[in-house]
C-alpha cells in the first residue's frame, strides 16, 4: 500500500495515560552466552536518544542464569545502560518465540518503557514483531536513523523504503512503546566504560516448560565460517553492473587477494547469480563500515549506498562522471573499472612487495 | 490439512525509477510480481501438498489488480484463493495488515480448520519482516520463522520437525500444528506449472473478501487501525562535499591507479602503515 508524503514531524499530543511510558530500552540479545554486537551499537544510540530525551537506558538481558549472563548484565552498564532488567529463567536458555514474547510483553507492561530498540536479526525480528502486536503498538524495521522530535518526543525512525530507493521517516502516533529495530554495523560501536556504573533489577517470570510447546531438539553450531565475513572486514572491493559480464569478477578478486579485502557486490549481481547473497551489500545484503571501500562499476543505487555509505574512505571508479555514486563518495576515478582494477592489483602489488624486500 | 500461503503483489522493485525533478517514484510500467520471498513459501506449501496431502489456499490482501498474483499460484498448484480487498484496508501499516489478515484466515478456518500459516520471510517493497509474527502472535499459532527445511511432518500427531536459521547457528525445533512458517531464500526452487493447473487457474472464481465479510473492525484497519505513519519521504542528501576527483598525470591505467593510491594513502595514512605492515608479515 502506498504511503503519502506527509509534513514532517506529527503534531499530535499525547494522551495523559501514555505519558508514563519513560526511558529507552534495548532488549540485549544473547545466545549461548555471547552478546550479539548490534546490541551494544544500540546501548550507543538509546544513549544519545534518552539524553535527548533526559530519561535512563534500560538493558533486558534474558536468559537461564549463568556467569556468562552476569558478565554480559555488567557488559550492558559499560556500554551505556543505567538499569538492566535480567530476566531469568530456565525455560529462556534458548530463544524460543513463545517464551520470549510472553516475558518481554510482561516486562514492557510492568516497566513501561516509551521506546523499545532490537537488533534486526533473526533473533531481533522474530521477536520484535510479535511483541509489537502483543503490545498493539507500531513497529519500524530496519531503521538507518533515530531522532527524537523536540515538540512532542516521539521517534522519529528513518529507513529505506521501496527497495530502497527512497528515506522515509516513520513515527509511532499515540500508541506506546515506540518500536524500532535496527541492522548490525548501521550504528557505531560506542566506547566501552567501565567506570560506569548501573543497578541491576532481577526479574524471575513464572514460566513452566511444559506450558511452552515448542522444544530445541539440537544446535547445530556454524562450522568454519565459509561464509564472507564482509560486515567486519577492513577493506572492501566491491563490483556493480559495470563490469559487464561475470568473467571480469576476477579482476575484483584479484585486487582483493593483494590487498587481503573481502569482495563486495551489489544486489543486480546477486540476482544475476554472479555471486552469492552473502556478499551482498546493501539494504537488503549487509552494511558495512570498512576503512576502505573500493567501488568498481558501481552506479550508487540508494539500496547500495545505506550499505556502504558509513564507510572511512569510498574510491569510486566509474566511467560516467556523473553516475550518483561519486555524489557520496570520497574520492573519484573516471574510468573504465576493466582497466583500472588490473592497474591497481599491479600498483598495490609492486608497492607493498617493495616495501617487503626493504623490510 | 489445511494450509494457507500469504502473499503479496509487489511492484518489481529493481526497475522502480525516481522522477528526477519530481523525486517521486515512477510507478508507471512498473511490472508487479508475487513478492519473490513468498515463492519459498509457497514452493514449500506444495511440497507438503504432494507429500501428506493437503488442501492450499493463497490468500493477499491489496487492490483487485492483485487477482493476477493468486491466479500465478494457482497455476503452479495453490487449490483455492482468496483475494481481500476493500478501500478501508489503504494506508495499513503492518499491525493493522496482520490484523486484516487474521480475519481473513479465521474466516477460511471456520469452513476448513488451518493447520499451517506460510508467510514471505519479508517483501521486497516493505522489507519489515513483521506481518508473518504478527498473524501468529493473532492466532496464536507457534511461530517458526527463517526455517531452511522441514524435516519431518506427522499429520496424526500434528508434529513438526524444523530446522530454523538463527545467528551463528540451525536451530532445531519440534513443535505442535497449528503453526506459521516463514521460510528462508533459496530453501527451494519454485516449480513450474502444469498444463492443466495452468487452465484450472483461468477458469477459477477467486473468492473475494471485503471488510465487512471477514468482520474486521473498522477501527482496526487502514490508516485508523495503524500505530505507525510515515512523517516524511525524501530522497537522501548528497554529501556536502562531492567526491574529490582524482587527476592522473597521463591518461593511462597505470597513471590513474598510482594517482588512486597517493590519493587513499594521503586521506588514510593509517591504512597504508596497516596494509605495509601486513605485507612485510608475509601474509
Amino acid at each position: 500500500m502506498s504511503e503519502p508524503s506527509k509534513p514532517q514531524g506529527r503534531k499530535f499530543q499525547l494522551p495523559e495515560h501514555l505519558k508514563v511510558y519513560q526511558n529507552v530500552w534495548v532488549i540485549v540479545e544473547q545466545e549461548r552466552g555471547i552478546v550479539h554486537s548490534v546490541s551494544l551499537e544500540l546501548l550507543g544510540e538509546a544513549r544519545k536518544l534518552a539524553d535527548k530525551l533526559g530519561v535512563e537506558v534500560g538493558a533486558v538481558v534474558l536468559g537461564a542464569e549463568s556467569p556468562d549472563l552476569n558478565r554480559i548484565c555488567g557488559d550492558a552498564i559499560s556500554y551505556g545502560a543505567d538499569i538492566v532488567y535480567k530476566v531469568t529463567d530456565p525455560a529462556l536458555a534458548d530463544y524460543r518465540t513463545d517464551p520470549y514474547c510472553r516475558v518481554m510483553t510482561d516486562v514492557v507492561n510492568t516497566h513501561k518503557p516509551e521506546i523499545v530498540l532490537l537488533g534486526a536479526t533473526t533473533l531481533g525480528r522474530d521477536l520484535a514483531g510479535a511483541i509489537a502486536t502483543t503490545l498493539a503498538t507500531g513497529l519500524t524495521a530496519d531503521c538507518t536513523e533515530l531522532d527524537i522530535y523536540a515538540d512532542n518526543r516521539s521517534l522519529a525512525a528513518t529507513r529505506p523504503t521501496f527497495g530502497g530507493t527512497l528515506l522515509c521517516t516513520i513515527q509511532t502516533l499515540a500508541y506506546r512503546p515506540q518500536m524500532a529495530t535496527v541492522r548490525p554495523r548501521v550504528m557505531a560501536m560506542p566506547e566501552r566504560d567501565d567506570a560506569r556504573t548501573g543497578r541491576v533489577i532481577e526479574i524471575q517470570p513464572d514460566l513452566r516448560e511444559e506450558d511452552i510447546v515448542t522444544k530445541v531438539l539440537n544446535f547445530i553450531a556454524d562450522r568454519e565460517q565459509n561464509e564472507a565475513q564482509l560486515a567486519f572486514a577492513d577493506i572492501i572491493v566491491s563490483a556493480g553492473k559495470g563490469l559487464g559480464k561475470v568473467e571480469n569478477m576476477k579482476l575484483v578478486f584479484d585486487l582483493a587477494r593483494v590487498l587481503g579485502a573481502e569482495v563486495g557486490v551489489t544486489r543486480p549481481l546477486v540476482q544475476a547469480g554472479w555471486a552469492t547473497n552473502d556478499r551482498q551489500v546493501g539494504q537488503t545484503g549487509k552494511t558495512v563500515r570498512p576503512k576502505l571501500y573500493i567501488a568498481a562499476g558501481i552506479s550508487g543505487a540508494i539500496q547500495h549506498r545505506v550499505g556502504m555509505e558509513k564507510s572511512d574512505l569510498i574510491l569510486a571508479i566509474n566511467t560516467d562522471p556523473n553516475a550518483t555514486i561519486f555524489d557520496f563518495a570520497h574520492l573519484g576515478l573516471v574510468g573504465d573499472a576493466l582497466k583500472i582494477l588490473p592497474a591497481l592489483t599491479d600498483a598495490f602489488g609492486r608497492r607493498l612487495s617493495v616495501n617487503r624486500m626493504a623490510g | 490439512m489445511h494450509i494457507v500461503v500469504c502473499i503479496k503483489q509487489v511492484p518489481d522493485s529493481a526497475q522502480i525509477r525516481i522522477h528526477p525533478v519530481t523525486n517521486t517514484i515512477m510507478r508507471q510500467g512498473v511490472p508487479a510480481i508475487i513478492n519473490p520471498f513468498d515463492l519459498f513459501s509457497l514452493e514449500e506449501a506444495l511440497r507438503l501438498k504432494d507429500k501428506v496431502g493437503a488442501r492450499v489456499t493463497v490468500l493477499t490482501m491489496g487492490p483487485p489488480m492483485a487477482e493476477t498474483s493468486l491466479r500465478k499460484a494457482l497455476s503452479l498448484g495453490a487449490d483455492d484463493a482468496v483475494l481481500l480487498t476493500d478501500r478501508k484496508f489503504a494506508g495499513s501499516d503492518t499491525l493493522a495488515t496482520s490484523y486484516a489478515l487474521t480475519s481473513a484466515i479465521r474466516k477460511l478456518a471456520e469452513e476448513d480448520p488451518v493447520d499451517i500459516v506460510f508467510c514471505g520471510k519479508q517483501t521486497v517493497d516493505g522489507d519489515t519482516a513483521q506481518v508473518g509474527p504478527g498473524i501468529a502472535t493473532r492466532l496464536g499459532f507457534e511461530q517458526l520463522t527463517y526455517i531452511t527445511k522441514i524435516e519431518d511432518l506427522n499429520v496424526a500427531s500434528k508434529e513438526i520437525v524444523v530446522q530454523r536459521r538463527s545467528e551463528g547457528g540451525v536451530q532445531v525445533l519440534k513443535t505442535k500444528l497449528p503453526c506459521m512458517i516463514t521460510m528462508l531464500e533459496g530453501t527451494n526452487t519454485i516449480r513450474f506449472g502444469r498444463m492443466d493447473d495452468l487452465f484450472r487457474a483461468a477458469r477459477y472464481e477467486l473468492k473475494t473478501w471485503s471488510r465487512d465479510f471477514t468482520g474486521a473492525e473498522e477501527g482496526r484497519v487502514g490508516l485508523k487501525g495503524s500505530p505507525t505513519v510515515v512523517s516524511k519521504v525524501f530522497v537522501p542528501k548528497p554529501r556536502a562535499e562531492k567526491a574529490k576527483m582524482i587527476q592522473a598525470d597521463a591518461d593511462t591505467s597505470e597513471a590513474m591507479a598510482a594517482a588512486a593510491i597517493d590519493a587513499i594513502f594521503a586521506a588514510q595514512p593509517k591504512l597504508a602503515g596497516d596494509l605495509l605492515a601486513r605485507a612485510a608479515a608475509g601474509l
